[in-house]
């Protein structure tokens, strides 16, 4: 195997690897340099205060508890809101409503809500909640939040039931269960840790979002935890004080980001560890 | 087995209703399948088929891939009838009761007739978890009691020995003529009347085969069982009665001895002589 056209074979090859590791290494190097800027500038102002102490006036120190807290109730809550809705969409779609026609609509609508940009979400929100209350709160940010864990886990949950063996649905039918009890005892077993890792998906993937909030819970620089009234959160704050003159603000915007890329990134790791668990099973 | 089978007057396929058999010693139709006809979509999977299933008596169903032996299985149980596209027509009584009326409580039928799949499968829980999730599916017994019907189900699927000291362990743990006792284990633990094996020892190696074979032939003096097989060795052990399908049709039927010595119709013949299928 010494022919011209071999030689030219593994040329082309060696071009395109290298091509390959260039790109991948392109990538990792910009990934790399965001959380390495985020790590030198960030870990800076990280310290007790920061999880101790409300975000100050200009010019003073302190801390970003409030929007700590803020990110917090506005995150949980709307996983709360957002995960059983989701999840029982995504249970009727690959358990009882398998070959119904309306199943494969839900599908469509459910991916353009998956990849539609998240400031139109906090727009539509803004429309049916802020406007009609009048005011910004928390509530109208909970909604905007759990609006976009709906598709997430929806989406996985379909995913992951529908990797459930057929077999082991019939098995469980075959002995006399109800549907209900095949899904609850069965098939949510089987796919567990597949389900889990869809909800910390959808936690990392709201708790980093800015967009909804300007419009619906807005901001808030005090203490509050009145899901009535404005309340502040991580992405918010970062928005303000990163744009702000004051360096004593940006510095804390700098430490607000890299908190959530590594609570985000935790997630995702643990995500990642409870679905190649999933796997190997 | 067969010997049993010999103790039997020969029972040629009778259709008609069990009080056409004047003899008290005649097995009891458990299951008439009269002229049923099966349809996946607008493909006839069975062409009118007619055959009976005795009570207390292993009845094994033959024939090359493709020939409707699952099917004419999962019509028995109803499994069919997950799927949309999938319909029978004709008539299967079990007991007197029409098993196709659309009206049938569909969990009712189920716990009356017990299903074994080709491939093991066992739930993602414990062996214990396994075989309690169909005991209590049917009640709530106290622990002491559910412990006991465990073990009882156990022992009779000959799987006591080996598992009852990992009884938390996890049934996917098992290896795989293990897990196929513990899914028959969990199907008696139902109470069925009916047990339906469908290929239960394609997946399994020759010494878990002979378990379960030496198993069906303990279980047949509780059960009816119906067992699809493509062993023809295996049809000649465990059953008493053999039906021979082909293309959709039942070739023939009859006493399993009659039928692998002197079957009558040339198809059967081939069949059993390893000729086609």
């Amino acid at each position: 195997m010494t022919g011209p056209l071999y030689v030219r074979r593994k040329l082309v090859n060696r071009i395109v690897t290298a091509c390959s590791i260039g790109a991948a290494g392109l990538g990792l190097l910009f990934l790399f340099l965001v959380l390495w800027t985020l790590v030198t500038h960030g870990f800076a102002g990280l310290s007790f205060g920061v999880f101790t102490h409300n975000t100050p006036p200009p010019g003073s120190a302190g801390g970003l508890l409030n929007a700590i807290v803020g990110s917090l109730i506005m995150t949980i809550i709307g996983t709360l809101i957002g995960t059983p809705l989701g999840l029982f969409a995504g249970t009727y779609m690959a358990e009882y409503g398998k070959y119904a026609r309306i199943t494969s609509v839900i599908r469509f609508i459910n991916d353009v809500l998956l990849s539609a940009p998240s400031i139109v979400v906090g727009l539509f929100v803004y429309e049916i909640m802020v406007v009609p209350m009048g005011h910004f709160s928390a509530w109208a940010g909970i909604a905007a939040l759990s609006i976009i864990v709906i598709p997430v886990v929806l989406r996985t949950t379909e995913d992951m039931l529908s990797l459930v063996p057929g077999g082991l649905r019939e098995a469980a039918i075959a002995l006399g269960a109800p549907r209900w009890v095949v899904i609850a005892k069965v098939s949510y077993r089987a796919a567990l840790s597949g389900l889990v890792t869809g909800v910390l998906l959808a936690v990392a993937r709201i708790s980093g979002e800015t967009a909804p909030l300007l419009f619906t819970a807005l901001n808030n620089q005090f203490w509050s935890t009145d899901l009535n009234a404005p309340m502040g959160s991580l992405p918010a704050i970062i928005y303000q004080f990163a744009l702000s003159p004051y360096e004593e603000w940006q510095r804390l915007a700098w430490t607000g980001a890299l908190l959530i890329t590594f609570a985000v990134l935790g997630l995702n790791a643990f995500a990642r560890l409870l679905a190649a668990r999933q796997r190997s099973k | 087995m067969m010997l049993d089978a010999m103790d039997n007057p020969v029972t040629t396929p009778q259709p008609t209703t069990v009080s056409a058999q004047p003899d008290p010693a005649a097995p009891v139709e458990k299951i008439s399948v009269r002229n049923l006809r099966f349809f996946y979509g607008t493909s006839e999977a069975l062409h009118g088929v007619t055959l009976p299933f005795y009570n207390r008596h292993v009845t094994a169903l033959i024939g090359p891939s493709g020939c409707g032996k699952s099917t004419l299985l999962r019509v028995l149980n109803r499994m069919y009838d997950l799927y949309p596209d999938q319909r029978a027509e004709g008539e299967v009584m079990l007991d007197g009761l029409n098993i196709l009326d659309p009206s049938l409580d569909l969990n009712v039928l189920r716990s009356k007739v017990g299903m074994v799949f080709q491939k093991p499968t066992p739930f993602p829980m414990s062996i214990y978890d396994n075989i309690a999730f169909g005991i209590r599916l049917y009640g709530r017994p106290a622990r002491s009691e559910l412990d006991d019907r465990v073990e009882d189900v156990l022992q009779r699927a000959a799987l006591w020995d080996e598992v009852k000291d990992k009884l938390a362990d996890s049934g996917l743990g098992l290896s795989g003529g293990q897990q196929q006792r513990l899914c028959i284990a969990r199907t008696i633990a139902v109470n069925p009347e009916v047990i339906l094996l469908d290929e239960p020892c394609s997946a399994l190696d020759p010494i878990s085969t002979s378990k379960i074979e030496e198993l069906i032939d303990e279980l047949k003096a509780s059960y009816t069982i119906a067992i699809v097989t493509h062993n023809m060795q295996q049809a000649a052990r465990v059953s008493d009665y053999t039906a021979f399908m082909y293309l959709g049709e039942l070739v023939e039927f009859g006493d399993t001895e009659r039928i692998f010595t002197s079957p009558e119709h040339d198809r059967t013949q081939g069949y059993i002589t390893g000729r086609y299928g």
